[in-house]
């Protein structure tokens, strides 16, 4: 059927902000639904709380609200706009959540709103467990053993009868939060309780565990008339028990025969067509490794993280072939983008081995309970390419940045072989390396198999690669031949990693390389194993006999994408690089990119003229260089993956456009950084970098406690805290130099002012500021996890002039040219600066869409030569709005165990969320609301426990809450404070004076708002951090820094109704 | 690293791939094809349409699950060398029995290994099907020695080498079936027979009358490999069971030679269809369906009481005809797959309905 055309606006809801098992994939799968609905001439009306995405971009909708994704707004969005259509299946699982309940409760009959693609009839069919169990059995399809349960004691009566280990999964929730393995009684209280009160609807599945199955998806795509396909299969490597966003993913699925393959890929098609899905649907299987029996484990109607690797693994674009489905066109009417010639109703076919790698925020989150089960935990992931499994591993490994090229671990040669062996069973991140651990050390193959479950085809490769590593460590330079050499080269070892186990350099192993010529060649994604010509310029590298890619002789720039989505390095810096890329095709310039992450836009076939999908490391990136030989390679907006490969590249001679690896390492080397602050009379905080723990002590003592103390070059805050006593600085600084003895650790005296935040960019000569940012917190909260606000609502014209002024002579003294992120603290009227980032940053999507000022586009130009005061937006400062736009952190801590909690020094954040308004309290509440936050009322409960030193702080802030009709809980010493105040409040008993404490309380579920200001944060044993993570784990607002405290009572003070808040479209609202 | 013996795939145009060869080790000539089936190399291994070809495998690992009996799509394999990218030596599978090196080398197929699969498939995708040789004399066969190989090289016995010798019955009670076997694929039996179907099985090359001598209630044509140009002994058979009014019925090779016992005409594709993600559309209900295909083979230039019934949606080749009067339906693409999606399997009960219907109109 042809394009249905009663269709004339389509509202799309985006998943909100980033969080663990909600990712770039949705802003990758929103931006291609909006694109594929756009090209059609209909109008998109957007709403996505999500400021940091390509999705929520300046035009990239018609109408385009960054808004809290709630039922109210999104009413008010749609009574403003009045979309006659609605597509669910685009924003993850909040998206789907929400379009149930815009028709569950009547909003979208009242406004006529239809529902396009899949109906919600059909959602709810695969979504709530109980109508699902029916479904699987009307298609006469079979389940694990379950039952749906509402209380803890059915959940044990019903575990009792199938027999423990049994899986709790909560019904309507991301990425399985809450759910979990029970081996015991005790075990499947705690996780039901849990997951009762984490679940949307208050049930939770408890089922029979079938661990040890393999676990197998299926990617399918359905149309009006029926017409079926599946785009992928994919095998986890981990068998069932590892949640698939936590488990290597393979693509195609590589162990089973084709009556396995067959059986499973009919029973997917049987379930979607039976729900009559219009769109993309995901079905999740587990099958026996020992018998035809299988079950279906899930089924996702909707655009998912499966579905954005999927489409990176084809190249066939489920979410824009899904939105086409949405607007009534068949499989077969639409044309399949890759090869130009063929249709969407086809199979791709693969001729080379996908992997996918999960990246866990483990280095951020020392702390944390690693184990990995069937709750998500891991923030991002890479995608690799192979010719071979191998190949593809080696490259995988490589590509996630933690410092492996090889699979010999240091962590993992340390333990013993009953450690490791313990560890195989229940896996957390370092399983791989702990396996081949076990191999090198001659431990059975086929028992590791038998105790992890794992398929003998995948342990064998690992022993395959194992089995190399030894014999390169035997091996020295001169044993190398073009033969061998080859070998190696062909099943996926780079120069480093083979250095490495030989004991050279990885530039010896490339000498031999040139001498005896053994290159990568560049393969096609094509989505038919080259049985067709295809158009898509999406290439691999692989060491084989034939290179695909054509080099033109256009003027070309490379851009180096930002790698996996890890804490302190997310969606922004892929925002960045796709501006990036926007702007140089722009300017007629052939783009390149350079990624490995397959949930973004940037690595989108269509994003760049060439898409290099390849780890991010100097070896592959230089393969890359030396094929395309492009004019400049831009480094600034991949954040620091690719900052890192500045030396390299200059010392390749690779031409580098924008600041210099000179300058850049000019801003990072604090010695030679402070002695250019020195020569241009700025001041910042004294300190210094230390390198022993009696040097750190003697620097503190001069300085001044407290002192903040940080390792040096580091993103995100890694290891950052304020000490602030002697015993304090000690144990950071034995701790750091244990871990680290090669660089030093940096000492800085504590300001407790304002922070400020800049992104500029800067022609060599003139300095043009879009904005300037304030933060809510004051400094010693990460600049990344503090809410910003701008225009700065407390910044004197004169310190404004202050900042412009540092700015533009630290940029000039720098020789910036691009962008340049600066952060201030007004300390009592003092500017000082702590820090300088020669890159693009996190805040420049926020700043980009709140300013109006297309900040990349500039930088780019700049960078390929033009000169700010030609370019029409002048130099200096842009003119600020009326409105104030908040940018409001959200965190995924509830999902990591034993994680703190509390704002510091280091970053937590996984996310953020906007919330604009015509004054600051209207905007902060919108920010609130969009993170999830609750703004308490007149009635509300909170429960505070705060340290002595905050008192007096508090106390004045909560005189204003009583004022508000809130009522106080609080620990004994907050409690006296209160009283004191002459502020009631209920005493409630510490965690050590006996129950039921204030563990208990928050547990209830009387509480609305938890105030815990810390101390000394990452103490798992304090009370603080019990109440904390006892507060996240209830979904209970939690606030932990007074100036939060502070802004959200002022927020209540204004009473504001949220029925006369205004929504803002920022193609037009922002600046009138 | 293993010791390997060292082989190279020589096309006819002059194009060269070094790589290693297993199985049988032994100088090979066959016509190059290549296959997308990501799953299912036991099966495309064991189907006789590959008979006197040289197979490639597109996707790179084979033989992860190694070989089982249960799979086998004849009774061995009829191919005349497989090119895999990279074959597996530690298979692993609940049914597998044997690996595909020995499976191979026990069936007498040389095998090439460690090659640019991908870069072979563009060659044959840009310049059609051709001859190949694999050899271990790497760089030693002189221009002469070569020619005279691919010279040699003929197909046009395929359907002799792999029809049965005798004929046998598939005992059943539903409806009965006279197979023309010219190298019938197991799957398609299988397929039959698990719909009660009586079959009885004749070589190929059976005249009209034995066949008729059965009393069937319908002939079915299986697949089978080569040109249908080449056996036009069975092709006058099929043209004297339809002149009967029998219902008469086929899948791939049987297909061709139903079109040609009609007057159409048969053309060689540039590289044929393999792989199981055809997109077929049916003309009448518009609905696709992705269907395993394997022809070299396609029928063109219907004749006037012929019309089409699918079409392929990639090339808009001809995938069905059905005659517009008598009982006779046949189909280009895989209905029982192995290897393949299923998506067809209800052509067999199409195929039955058929037959029960012209029957019950006899009785009339």
């Amino acid at each position: 059927m042809p394009r249905d055309n009663s269709i004339k606006k389509v509202l799309v809801i985006g998943s909100g902000p980033i969080v663990i098992g909600q990712a770039a994939e949705f802003d990758y799968s929103g931006t291609q639904a909006c694109q594929s609905i756009k090209e059609e001439g209909i109008d998109v009306v957007l709403v996505n709380s999500n400021p940091a995405t390509i999705m929520t971009d300046l035009g990239m909708a018609h109408y385009t609200y960054i808004e809290p994704l709630t039922i109210d707004f999104l009413e008010k969005v749609i009574e403003k706009e009045r979309p006659d259509s609605i597509i669910a299946g685009m924003g993850g699982q909040t998206g789907l959540n929400l379009s149930c309940e815009l028709y569950d409760r009547g909003i979208l009959d009242k406004y006529h709103v239809k529902v396009i693609g899949t109906s919600i009839e059909s959602i709810k069919e695969g979504e709530d467990r109980d109508s699902f169990k029916r479904l699987m059995e009307r298609t006469n399809q079979p389940i694990v053993e379950s039952d749906i349960v509402t209380d803890v004691d059915s959940a044990i009566e019903f575990a009792q009868s199938i027999g423990y280990p049994v899986i709790v999964r909560p019904a309507y929730t991301l990425g399985g939060t809450g759910g979990g393995i029970a081996h015991d009684e005790a075990e499947l209280r705690e996780i039901c309780t849990q997951g009762l009160h984490l679940s949307r609807v208050g049930q939770v599945l408890i089922e029979k565990s079938i661990a040890g199955w393999k676990e197998i998806e299926f990617e399918v795509m359905r149309d009006g008339a029926g017409n079926c396909i599946t785009v992928c299969s994919m095998e986890n490597v981990d068998p069932v028990g590892v949640h698939t966003g936590d488990s290597i993913v393979v693509a195609p699925a590589q162990t089973l025969s084709d009556r396995e393959y067959q059986m499973l890929r009919s029973a997917a098609i049987n379930i979607i067509n039976s729900i009559e899905i219009k769109g993309g649907c995901n079905v999740q299987f587990a099958l026996d490794p020992n018998s035809y029996n299988y079950a279906v484990i899930e089924i996702n109607p909707r655009v998912s993280r499966s579905s954005a690797l999927a489409s990176k693994a084809t190249g066939y674009p489920i979410a824009k072939v899904g939105a086409k489905i949405a607007l009534g066109y068949n499989l077969d009417e639409i044309k399949n983008a890759v090869t130009g010639k063929t249709f969407a109703c086809f199979e791709p076919t693969i001729d080379y081995v996908v992997l996918k790698f999960p990246r866990w925020p483990f280095d951020k989150f020392f702390g944390a309970k690693r184990t990995l089960g069937t709750k998500m935990m891991a923030t991002g992931e890479i995608m690799s390419i192979g010719k071979s499994f191998e190949a593809a591993l080696l490259k995988g490994v490589r590509s996630l940045e933690i410092g492996q090229y090889g699979l010999e671990r240091k962590s993992s040669s340390a333990r013993d072989l009953e450690t490791l062996k313990k560890r195989v069973v229940t896996p957390d991140d370092e399983r791989l390396f702990d396996m081949a651990e076990m191999i090198r050390r001659g431990y059975k193959v086929e028992k590791i198999c038998q105790i992890t479950g794992m398929d003998l085809f995948f342990v064998h490769k690992i022993a395959n690669l194992v089995e190399m590593e030894e014999e390169l460590k035997t091996m020295s330079l001169d044993d190398f031949t073009e033969e061998n050499l080859t070998y190696f080269k062909e099943k996926g070892f780079s120069d480093k990693a083979i250095s490495r186990f030989v004991g050279c350099t990885p530039p010896d192993i490339y000498a031999l390389r040139k001498k005896w010529n053994i290159m990568p060649v560049f393969k096609m994604v094509d989505t038919c194993a080259g049985e067709f010509e295809a158009v898509t310029p999406y290439y691999y590298s692989s060491y084989d006999s034939e290179n695909e890619v054509v080099v033109s002789n256009k003027k070309k720039v490379m851009v180096i994408g930002s790698g996996p989505i890890r804490i302190g390095q997310g969606i922004e810096f892929d925002y960045c690089s796709v501006h990036c890329i926007m702007a140089l095709k722009k300017a007629g310039i052939e783009t390149i990119i350079v990624n490995n992450n397959p949930e973004t836009v940037s690595t989108d076939f269509d994003t760049a003229d060439k898409l290099y999908f390849e780890p991010l490391t100097e070896e592959d990136v230089l393969n890359v260089v030396e094929l395309e030989k492009p004019d400049g390679v831009i480094l600034q907006f991949g954040g620091q993956t690719a900052i890192k490969l500045a030396n390299f590249f200059d010392e390749m001679h690779i031409p580098i456009l924008g600041t210099l690896p000179e300058q850049i390492d000019e801003a990072e080397d604090r010695e030679k950084f402070d002695a250019v602050l020195e020569t241009l009379g700025i001041s910042r905080p004294k300190g210094k970098g230390v390198w022993s723990v009696a040097e750190g002590i003697e620097t503190a003592e001069k300085l001044g406690f407290p002192v903040l103390v940080r390792p040096s070059y580091v993103l995100g805050g890694q290891g950052m805290e304020i000490t602030y006593n002697d015993d304090q600085l000690k144990m950071y600084l034995s701790d750091a130099f244990e871990k680290d003895s090669k660089n030093p650790v940096l000492i800085d005296r504590y300001l407790c002012g304002r922070e400020i935040e800049v992104d500029a960019i800067c022609d060599g000569t003139d300095v043009y500021i879009p904005g300037i940012m304030e933060h809510l917190e004051r400094a010693g909260v990460h600049s990344g996890d503090s809410i910003s606000i701008y225009p700065p609502q407390n910044i004197s014209d004169d310190m404004k002039r202050q900042i412009m002024d540092v700015t533009k002579k630290i940029s000039v003294a720098l020789k910036v040219i691009g962008m340049i992120n600066i952060q201030f603290i007004d300390f009592k009227g003092e500017l000082n600066i702590i820090e300088v980032n020669p890159r693009s940053s996190r805040t420049v999507p926020y700043i980009t869409k709140v300013t109006g000022v297309p900040v990349i586009d500039i930088a780019t130009r700049v960078m390929l030569g033009e000169k700010l005061a030609d370019m029409g937006y002048g130099t200096g400062i842009c003119d600020e709005p009326n409105v104030v736009a908040v940018k409001v952190p959200v965190f995924s801590t509830e999902k990591l165990p034993q994680v703190e909690v509390s704002l510091g020094p280091e970053m937590r954040s996984t996310g953020e969320v906007l919330g604009v308004g015509y004054n600051l309290e209207n905007a902060l509440y919108k920010g609130f609301i969009a993170a999830g936050m609750t703004v308490p009322k007149a009635g509300s409960t909170i429960i505070a426990t705060v340290g002595s030193k905050d008192h007096e702080a508090f106390v004045e802030i909560a005189k204003r809450c009583k004022g508000l009709g809130c009522n106080f809980i609080a620990t004994k010493g907050t409690a006296r404070a209160l009283k004191e105040a002459g502020i009631d409040c209920k005493l409630v008993k510490k965690i050590s004076e006996g129950v039921p404490n204030i563990i208990d309380t928050i547990r209830s579920g009387v509480v609305d708002l938890i105030v815990d200001i810390p101390k000394k944060a990452n103490n798992k044993k304090s009370d603080g951090f019990k109440i904390r993570r006892t507060a996240v784990e209830s979904s209970v607002t939690l606030i932990t820094a007074m100036d939060t405290f502070d802004a959200m009572v002022n927020v209540m003070e204004k009473h504001i109704d949220e029925s006369k808040l205004d929504i803002f479209d920022i193609n037009r609202d922002m600046r009138k | 690293m293993k010791k390997t013996v060292k082989a190279e795939l020589i096309l006819e145009n002059g194009v060269r791939f070094k790589g290693n060869a297993f199985g049988y080790i032994k100088e090979t000539v066959g016509e190059v094809v290549f296959t997308t089936g990501m799953t299912g190399y036991q099966e495309t291994l064991t189907d006789p349409s590959f008979a006197g070809q040289i197979v490639t495998m597109t996707y790179p690992l084979i033989g992860n699950y190694g070989i089982n009996l249960e799979d086998m799509e004849s009774r061995r394999p009829f191919l005349k060398g497989f090119v895999v990218r990279e074959k597996c030596d530690v298979p692993n599978n609940w049914r597998c029995e044997m690996d595909i090196d020995n499976f191979l080398y026990q069936n007498k197929i040389m095998g090439l290994e460690n090659i640019d699969t991908r870069a072979l498939t563009r060659v044959l995708r840009d310049n059609g099907t051709m001859r190949g040789i694999i050899t271990t004399r790497v760089g030693d066969l002189t221009p002469s020695q070569i020619k005279q190989k691919f010279d040699t090289y003929t197909n046009a016995y395929a359907v002799k080498e792999t029809t049965i010798d005798e004929p046998y019955v598939i005992s059943g009670r539903g409806t009965h079936l006279a197979v023309l076997d010219c190298g019938i694929k197991q799957g398609i039996l299988r397929d039959l027979a698990k719909r009660g179907c009586k079959l009885s099985v004749f070589p190929a090359f059976t005249s009209a009358e034995d066949i008729l001598a059965v009393k069937p209630d319908a002939i079915f044509l299986g697949n089978g490999p080569g040109d249908p140009k080449d056996i036009p002994d069975v092709v006058e058979t099929v043209r004297q069971l339809i002149d009967t009014g029998m219902p008469v019925l086929g899948i791939c090779l049987g297909h061709q030679l139903i079109s040609l016992a009609l007057g159409c005409n048969t053309t060689r594709l540039k590289f044929g269809h393999h792989g199981g993600n055809h997109p077929v559309k049916d003309l009448k209900t518009g609905r696709v369906y992705i269907t395993s295909q394997n022809h070299e083979f396609v029928v063109s230039d219907l004749s006037d009481d012929v019309e089409a019934t699918f079409i392929n949606v990639n090339d808009g080749s001809i995938e069905g005809i059905r005659h517009k009067t008598k009982p006779v339906y046949s189909v280009q693409f895989h209905p029982e797959a192995s290897p393949g999606p299923l998506d067809t399997q209800e052509m067999f009960d199409r195929f039955i309905k058929m037959i029960e219907e012209v029957k019950s109109h006899a009785k009339r």
